[in-house]
């Protein structure tokens, strides 16, 4: 059971990575336009 | 009908190779490969054709109607002023700007629109939010114009049109962002901390060992201490405006439950005892962002939408420098300038008549329904429009200074004074945060007496568990749902308050032309014989005044004679020779001229004819054969609507600037009661009108109006309904803009609104009920921190289902006619 002192702090560091790259994408702008990009990407 | 009428006649329908619509026989082409519809599909296809764009036409979904194009030269796009206003420079020499484009409706626009750098070289990037018909465009100056891509644009049927909200829009994207933002690491956290909950509510059960309970509870605090710092610090700001102001507000409660939720929490993690509350802590301020967010943006759609027609107003003046004629954005304007303006174009600023007789439509400005001729020497007013022949005018006043700047300013400080609206929600937030407090103390207080160990504890308890979150989720949550419904039946509701204000009867005050009328010339009344009708089409064929577009738009289907000399008289009417007969179409006075009598028939028909009516006149050969009436027409639905909103216990008012006669002769048609058709009301009127309404009734004062002379009133009443096709003034100030004509719109809004406020009132009981389970249980040391964690969360979810299956909008009242 002790392996959980190293396990849900890794958890809790993937956590925090994925809150990261959450936060640059909205500060980045791509939540702004929901719809134009679902349409874009059928004539490429 | 038009496609049997050609497919009757025309072997095959042959179809246009741009847009799919058939094309016109007299169009067809035997020599060519493809065949157009009109001239705008012929180059926008040659444009695509010629750069290799073909592929556009493999599309499954396209645009299916003619391109329009406005052919105009944009020259005003590379003027100094409109740089100054609407183009960013970026860096090497690049430009950008954002233009709102007119006919973006789908997939195949996206391609289109995005494809401009292939079009036009010197273009580097073009990029389309297709929800908002905005296109970012970014250009090298040195190589392209900006007036030349928007020729492609327009060539390619999307007229385009400076973007005014920038700044403000930027700031919206800005704040929403930083929501989202909140959003996301409070759900984050709220999940992870209930992870965490759930293995220590586990561990209660199956005795887990102590060095991992006390772990896990350190791990809760130190996840939960983020959401603190970061999402959970709006509600602290918003506790401590409410404490400055003075006012209690749904924020102050959040924030002591909050604060004394987490040091308590604190408290008991470092002291290893008692409950610590994060998990309920974290899904509270995740729940109550959430609830914000929904609120915001149903709101901020209705705004955008109305925004974005705001930005379509003409922004060009032509004017004359040297015998040369040249497009200049309006800004540019001074006074001196010498402009041209064409029929059918509104003055971009006040001034005098330099040369030229015509007529004015000021009712956008006064509300007068029937133009009044101007010549020479004559002030015209910027806004007001110009109905028949060409004018050379002086500018006298133009931008900040012209009449209708001043008006808006107006309208602005009124929308300022707006007295604030006590909102059910708040109040009810005031009154309840003031029990939640009283009662935790009491606990304390009693508590302490009998068991001091659990006084803290069980206050604590009691604080979070009533702590408003169901019922912060109530009203913006039933709004939300309404406003988004309401906006897909074509009303647009920018804010909350007015839905609760619609909810019980008041006074409703009416504009007569635009609102109730259709706002336009239209044939009421006809005698004479039926092969007169295409003399009198052909001859009107061509001329822009309103008159002729009323002839035209009743008998849209009819054949067209020849027309082999025609002569329009300002102020008199047209005179021409129509398939071999000379004839006279227009005012009595100046078709009489050039007759000699007028037989017995007509004449009663002439004395009978409804005062309110234009009269027109034909006469063929010397001899008067038929008369017509012109007039605005009430609104096909007005009697009903009005009827309905009466039954309910709405009294109804017309305001009108119109004349007494006509204002009365349509209030006796639609049943107001006599005192209630007012007519001859200056905008400053409509103002101290409605002003006067409020302080003296008591009741809740909705004016409903289309132009800038309503603005005013618009912006003073509780709430300001602006109509489908209305001026920009009144788009800008009004609560609620409706994208549909007609006035049924106004009987669904009363009855939806009802509807949603009885969906607040249940929310609030509904939440009020689990608040007052789970405080009784906190009072009686009964409520374990699992017990809360799940009262918290059921008492969030059944208003928001409640919420989401109410019936608010979706009901039609009375037809389903929408266009």
């Amino acid at each position: 059971m002790s392996v959980i002192y190293i396990v849900l702090p890794l958890a809790l560091i993937i956590v925090g990575g994925a809150v990261l790259a959450f936060v640059w994408s909205a500060r980045n702008g791509q939540y702004d336009d929901l719809e134009t990009p679902a349409v874009r990407v059928l004539h490429d | 009908m038009s496609h049997v009428a050609i497919s009757a006649t025309v072997a095959t329908v042959v179809l246009c190779a741009h847009c799919g619509v058939p094309v016109p026989e007299g169009l067809l082409d035997d020599d060519v490969e493809h065949q157009f519809c009109c001239s705008g599909c012929q180059a926008a296809f040659g444009m695509l054709h010629a750069h290799g764009l073909d592929s556009y036409y493999g599309f499954a979904e396209r645009r299916e109607a003619p391109v329009r194009t406005s052919g105009r030269s944009f020259d005003e796009f590379d003027h100094p002023a409109f740089t100054n206003l609407y183009v960013t420079a970026i860096s090497n020499g690049l430009s950008r700007t954002e233009l709102y484009l007119e006919g973006i409706h789908c997939a195949s626009c996206v391609w289109l629109v995005e494809r401009i750098p292939l079009l036009v070289p010197g273009v580097l990037r073009a990029e389309l939010d297709v929800r908002r018909s905005l296109a970012v465009i970014e250009w090298d100056i040195a190589t392209v114009s900006l007036s030349r891509i928007a020729q492609s644009l327009d060539t390619l049927g999307y007229p385009p049109h400076p973007f005014r909200g920038v700044a403000r829009a930027d700031m919206r994207k800005r704040e929403d962002r930083a929501m989202l933002v909140r959003i996301g690491i409070a759900g984050a956290i709220a999940i992870n901390v209930m992870l965490a909950a759930l293995a220590l509510y586990a561990g209660e059960l199956n005795t887990m060992d102590a060095g991992f309970t006390r772990f896990f509870r350190w791990v809760s605090l130190a996840i939960t201490l983020p959401a603190f710092i970061w999402p959970g610090r709006v509600f602290f700001t918003g506790a401590w405006a409410s404490l400055r102001t003075r006012a209690l507000h749904m924020d102050l409660p959040i924030a002591i439950a909050l604060a004394a939720g987490f040091v308590r929490g604190a408290m008991n993690t470092i002291t290893d005892s008692g409950p610590i509350y994060f998990d309920g802590l974290a899904l509270l301020i995740f729940a109550l962002l959430v609830g914000r967010f929904l609120q915001q943006r149903g709101q901020r759609m209705a705004v955008d939408a109305t925004e974005e027609l705001h930005a379509i107003a003409p922004t060009t003046a032509r004017i004359i420098e040297h015998d040369v004629v040249r497009d200049i954005p309006s800004e540019a304007l001074l006074p001196g300038m010498l402009l041209d303006v064409r029929a059918g174009e509104s003055f971009p600023a006040d001034g005098v008549v330099m040369r030229g007789r015509s007529s004015v439509n000021a009712a956008l400005l006064t509300g007068e329904s029937r133009p009044a001729s101007v010549t020479v020497g004559q002030l015209v007013y910027a806004g007001t429009v110009n109905v028949e022949s060409p004018l050379r005018v002086q500018v006298e006043q133009a931008g900040e200074s012209s009449r209708i700047a001043k008006l808006m300013r107006q309208v602005e400080e009124s929308a300022t004074r707006r007295a604030p609206i006590v909102q059910m929600a708040n109040r009810m937030a005031g009154i309840f945060t003031a029990i939640v407090l009283v009662m935790a103390a009491t606990t304390f207080v009693i508590k302490s007496q009998l068991s001091p160990a659990h006084a803290l504890d069980d206050a604590i308890a009691l604080l979070i568990v009533t702590c408003p979150c169901a019922l912060a989720l109530a009203t913006p949550l039933a709004i939300s749902v309404a406003v988004a419904r309401a906006a897909r039946r074509g009303m647009l509701i920018k804010g909350g308050d007015a839905l609760e204000l619609l909810a019980t009867p008041g006074i409703v005050v009416l504009d007569k032309t635009g609102t109730i009328t259709e706002g336009r010339t239209a044939l009421t009344f006809w005698h004479g014989p039926d092969w007169v009708k295409p003399l009198v089409l052909a001859l009107e064929e061509g001329s822009s005044h309103p008159l002729a577009d009323g002839f035209r738009r009743a008998w849209p289907r009819l054949p067209t004679a020849t027309v082999s000399a025609s002569r329009h008289i300002a102020g008199g009417g047209l005179e021409g020779t129509v398939d071999g007969y000379v004839m006279r179409i227009g005012s009595p006075r100046f078709v009489r001229e050039s007759i000699l009598s007028v037989s017995e028939s007509l004449h009663s028909v002439i004395n009978d004819l409804d005062r309110t009516l234009t009269p027109v006149h034909i006469a063929i050969d010397g001899v008067v054969v038929a008369i017509a009436g012109l007039g605005d027409r009430v609104r096909d639905d007005a009697l009903d609507s009005l009827r309905q909103l009466r039954g309910r216990g709405w009294r109804t008012v017309m305001l009108s600037g119109d004349v007494q006669d006509v204002v009365a002769s349509v209030g006796r048609s639609l049943a107001f009661e006599a005192e209630d058709s007012i007519g001859a009301v200056s905008p400053e009127a409509k103002l101290a009108f409605i002003e006067q309404l409020k302080a003296t009734s008591g009741r809740t004062v909705v004016m409903v109006g289309d132009g800038v002379n309503d603005a005013a009133a618009i912006a003073a009443a509780h709430v300001g309904i602006g109509v489908h096709g209305g001026a920009e003034a009144c788009l800008a100030t009004a609560d609620i803009y409706l994208t549909r004509p007609g006035l049924n719109a106004l009987v669904e809004l009363t009855e939806g609104s009802r509807r949603t406020l009885c969906v607040i009132r249940r929310n609030i009981a509904v939440s009020i009920g689990y608040n007052l389970i789970g405080a009784s249980l906190a009072v009686f040391g009964l409520l374990t921190p699992l017990i809360a964690a799940i009262l918290m969360p059921t008492s969030s979810i059944t208003v928001v289902l409640g919420s989401w299956y109410s019936t608010t909008f979706v009901r039609p009242t009375t037809s389903e006619s929408r266009s």
